[in-house]
């Protein structure tokens, strides 16, 4: 097993990995960007990297931020959590669990997590050296949440923010009108099974949150892979009603019922023999007509775990940065926003972040 | 407005035929007069406005946005009328969004300088699906998967009339179309039209199935050459004449010279041909000449167009569509002996005595605008539609190739979790370094569900790269592709493009460097 894991991190290695990336002369000097992703210096971590490394601080539980086999993790409880769940022994030699708005030191460097309001347990970094205050959004979102703790502003000299929504074309509607059309569609097609695709790990469970409190107390029928973070979230005091998990056997009998299935179950062998389905999709990305037609959706939920333009935006305005940089997504537009009010704005190229529910 | 924004959403995302209809009836049962007529118009592509041009938009979203931002969202969405629906900062109250017979009306109506004013209004007043469907009728084309044929067909099921009725008084009605609804809702009468220039829904022919010729009589049918062009009805009366497509599309502008000089007063069905010299070209040459509004000189001398005419259907006045085949024959040669239309020529019967005759015959026609043979009962009405009997048509047997299978793309609706769509390849020779594949054409049909389950299968396993929906499969697979012939193509790599292509037979059985060369292909081209 030791000898199939990814190389551990070595400096030399980092140093040469910095050669091929762009200089950034807004990050401060003890913050880096390598191949593996950001990397503090003084404090010898990486902020959610991209390999397998020796101290690895992590911002929430999906996969391309929370990767397996690192040596030592930080993360909140919740992240640490989901990291066990998912990948067993191999979520960190050593798991250390810190709750929001606690610090550790780790060599002259304070670390802080506050909540980002993504997912369960998501958390912006705060890290503050040699008097300079650096925030790491990681995934956020600013919109009311019922299974995970809002979004705080905290303000700072450098913000890192993500962009994955990052267009101004992007202005989530109100949650109630994906559910409410989630229902009514439910309503109009009794006899079609609907068919939710919705990533595992947070979008799932939200909606089953949402759906229940717009009264919607029906089983919710779930794809095996989202049953095993639906009893975690339970576990973590999140309560999401009836559910049960929608075996191969089962399918016929799906007619008028909400199944709940990673996307990409919806394209392949296991969205066949319900009865005449009705695709459905839970995603920010379902705002825009064509994205959600090639895809082949027929009832698009725009319902998002990321920031739409206004809260990024507003989000800039509230930690009163006077740097900002933009990460994964469309960071053009938000430079260009940005740089606009007076702020320093540049791109940071943190590869290997996916879209979400890609 | 919120009713018929409401419905372009849907349609948009409707999968199945089945699903859009149950939407447009919906609409059109639940929507009051006059906006359900303007609803229709728009679906019927019936509307247009002078002013209100894509160019409005633009100008409008400058003045409320940045353009670089404009410029990266665009960009990214690909549509005008979407981008600037998503995009618009709204500004003020919302307040009630307006009826769409109120849009229509301010769209179309010839004050340009007012007209940057009121559709901000409308713009800030709508939410975003709502300015997404007053956007669609400024930048024309709505592109949700209705066709006018399709609305029609809606508002017949909702009426209990047939859809050829409603082709049958299009023609003569316009929007709000408040008339078509009164009758279909029995509140009022069969809308007269007027039947002069008006499209009459077309006779189809089924395919026939060679079994079927042991119980069928030579004497009762006659045969014609099935011309390998468009289908075509002309409308001609008091001076003036349209040209329409199978589906009721008026094609009149892009044909001046198939329409030219038309005094006569008939209606005519045939088929549409580029005619050099009396020689018909092959369907690629008309190919030029069509999807175009309109046509310039140099291309109406390049590729001249012409009628092969089989069928009258009326002939001054009189209705000959209730009497039989025989007797509309014997009119339409006597109509064409005194016509002296250099662009109108009649389709010729083929005699014969025994299908076995006929047979021969349909295998030696070699000729390039010949696609096969008409089959029709000389004791047949013209009846809109495709009945079952009357009419076959008997293609030539196609022209087949052994491909390979490179790529293959997950398909829609019912197929959308199978690879369905299948790009393919044959040899050509890599400047003797050795031979590499080249796409020369695309099938998605020709297979049985129990087929396609096994290429699904087939791709799935032997998948080399992914690409979004479409996976690179390993060079292994051989597939029997039937076309109705090749022509020449500028625009494929291959050099060359198959009309028709489908999918004959999966020839699990041969080894993919057994099949054919692009050189070999090239070959079947028909010669010019």
């Amino acid at each position: 097993m030791e000898a199939n894991r990814p190389d551990r991190d070595d400096p030399l290695q980092v140093t040469a990995d910095r050669r091929q990336e762009p200089p950034t002369r807004l990050l401060p000097t003890w913050l880096k960007l390598t191949g593996q992703g950001l990397w503090c210096e003084p404090g010898g971590f990486f902020v959610d990297p991209g390999r397998a490394v020796a101290r690895a601080v992590i911002t929430h539980g999906h996969a391309d931020h929370a990767r397996a086999g690192h040596d030592h993790v930080l993360a909140t409880p919740e992240t640490v959590a989901i990291m066990q769940a998912r990948y067993g022994d191999r979520a960190g030699r050593t798991l250390e669990a810190l709750p929001c708005d606690q610090i550790r030191r780790i060599d002259g460097v304070s670390v802080r997590f506050v909540p980002a309001g993504h997912i369960l347990g998501s958390a912006q970094v705060v890290l503050e050296h040699a008097g300079t205050r650096v925030v790491v959004s990681g995934d956020f979102k600013r919109r009311a949440d019922p299974t995970c703790d809002p979004f705080e502003p905290v303000p700072c000299d450098l913000f890192i923010t993500e962009a994955t929504f990052g267009l101004p074309v992007f202005r989530h509607p109100p949650d109630a009108v994906a559910v409410d059309r989630l229902l009514t569609s439910l309503n109009t097609f009794p006899d079609r099974a609907h068919l939710v695709g919705a990533y595992a790990l947070g979008k799932a469970q939200r909606l089953i949150a949402l759906l229940r409190q717009a009264g919607c107390d029906r089983t919710i029928w779930l794809h095996g892979a989202l049953v095993r973070l639906c009893d975690l979230y339970r576990d973590r005091g999140v309560p999401l009603g009836d559910l049960a998990l929608c075996s191969g056997g089962r399918r016929k009998d799906m007619a008028g019922e909400i199944v709940l299935c990673p996307p990409s179950a919806l394209a392949d062998r296991w969205s066949r023999g319900f009865p005449d389905p009705v695709i459905a999709m839970a995603s920010g990305w379902m705002q825009v007509r064509q994205r959600a037609r090639q895809r082949g959706v027929e009832l698009p939920l725009v319902i998002s775990d990321h920031a739409d333009w206004d809260q990024l935006t507003e989000t800039i305005r509230d930690v009163g940065a006077p740097r900002v940089l933009v990460t994964h997504g469309q960071e053009d537009a938000l430079v260009h926003w940005a740089r606009g009010i007076g702020v320093e704005a540049d791109a940071l190229s943190l590869t290997g972040y996916a879209d979400e529910g890609e | 407005m919120k009713a018929f924004a409401a419905l372009l959403d849907a349609l948009a995302f409707a999968p199945q035929r089945n699903a859009k209809l149950r939407l447009l009836q919906r609409y059109f049962r639940e929507t009051p007069d006059p906006d359900r007529g303007y609803g229709l118009a728009a679906l019927t592509g019936t509307l247009t406005f002078p002013h209100a041009k894509p160019a409005l938009i633009r100008s409008l979203v400058g003045t409320r946005t940045d353009p670089v931002l404009f410029a990266l969202s665009y960009d990214y969405v690909g549509d005008l009328a979407e981008t600037a629906a998503l995009l618009w900062p709204a500004e003020g109250e919302a307040s009630t969004p307006p009826p769409l017979a109120r849009v229509v009306a301010t769209l179309g109506c010839a004050d340009k300088a007012q007209l940057p004013g009121q559709v901000t209004a409308f713009l800030d007043a709508l939410d975003e699906s709502g300015r997404f469907a007053l956007l669609k009728l400024i930048t024309g084309g709505l592109r949700v998967g209705v066709s006018a044929r399709l609305a029609k067909t809606a508002l017949a099921e909702l009426g209990s009339v047939d859809v050829a009725e409603i082709e049958e008084l299009w023609h003569g009605l316009k929007p709000p179309y408040g008339e078509l609804f009164a009758w279909l809702e029995g509140r009022g009468a069969r809308p007269t039209g007027h039947h002069g220039l008006g499209f009459r829904p077309m006779m189809l022919a089924t395919s026939l199935a060679e079994a079927e010729l042991d119980a069928l009589d030579p004497a009762d049918f006659a045969a014609e050459w099935k011309w390998d062009g468009i289908r075509v009805q002309v409308t001609a009366r008091g001076g003036e004449a349209r040209l329409w497509s199978r589906t009721g599309e008026d094609i009149t502008r892009a044909f001046p010279d198939v329409v030219a000089r038309m005094t006569f007063d008939a209606v005519l069905d045939g088929e549409l041909l580029v005619v050099r010299d009396g020689v018909v070209a092959p369907f690629n040459h008309l190919q030029q000449r069509l999807g175009r509004k309109t046509v310039g000189a140099k291309r109406l001398n390049e590729y001249p167009a012409a009628i092969m005419v089989y069928d009258l259907l009326m002939e001054n006045g009189e209705d000959l569509r209730p009497r039989p085949m025989e007797q509309r024959r014997r009119r339409l040669e006597a109509w064409t002996r005194q016509l002296s239309l250099p662009q109108v020529a009649l389709s010729p019967l083929v005699a014969f005595s025994t299908w076995d005759d006929l047979a021969g015959m349909r295998a030696a026609a070699r000729d390039d605008g010949i696609e096969g043979l008409m089959l029709k009962r000389w004791d047949s009405d013209y009846v809109p539609g495709r009945p079952k009997g009357p009419w076959f048509k008997w293609k030539r047997a196609p022209l087949t190739v052994d491909c390979v299978l490179m790529y293959a793309r997950r398909g829609h609706g019912r197929r959308s979790s199978f690879y369905s769509d299948y790009t393919f390849g044959c040899w050509q020779e890599d400047n003797g370094v050795g031979r590499a594949l080249v796409p020369v054409g695309k099938a998605y049909f020709g297979f049985t569900d129990a087929e396609l389950a096994e290429l699904d299968r087939w791709v799935r396993a032997h998948t080399m790269e992914r690409y979004g929906p479409v996976r690179a499969v390993r060079p292994e697979l051989v597939l029997e592709i039937a076309c109705d012939s090749v022509h020449p193509s500028a625009r494929h790599k291959s050099g060359l493009a198959m009309r028709f292509p489908r999918v004959q037979r999966i020839r699990w059985d041969k080894p993919a460097g057994e099949a054919d060369t692009v050189e070999a292909l090239r070959a079947l081209i028909a010669r010019v």
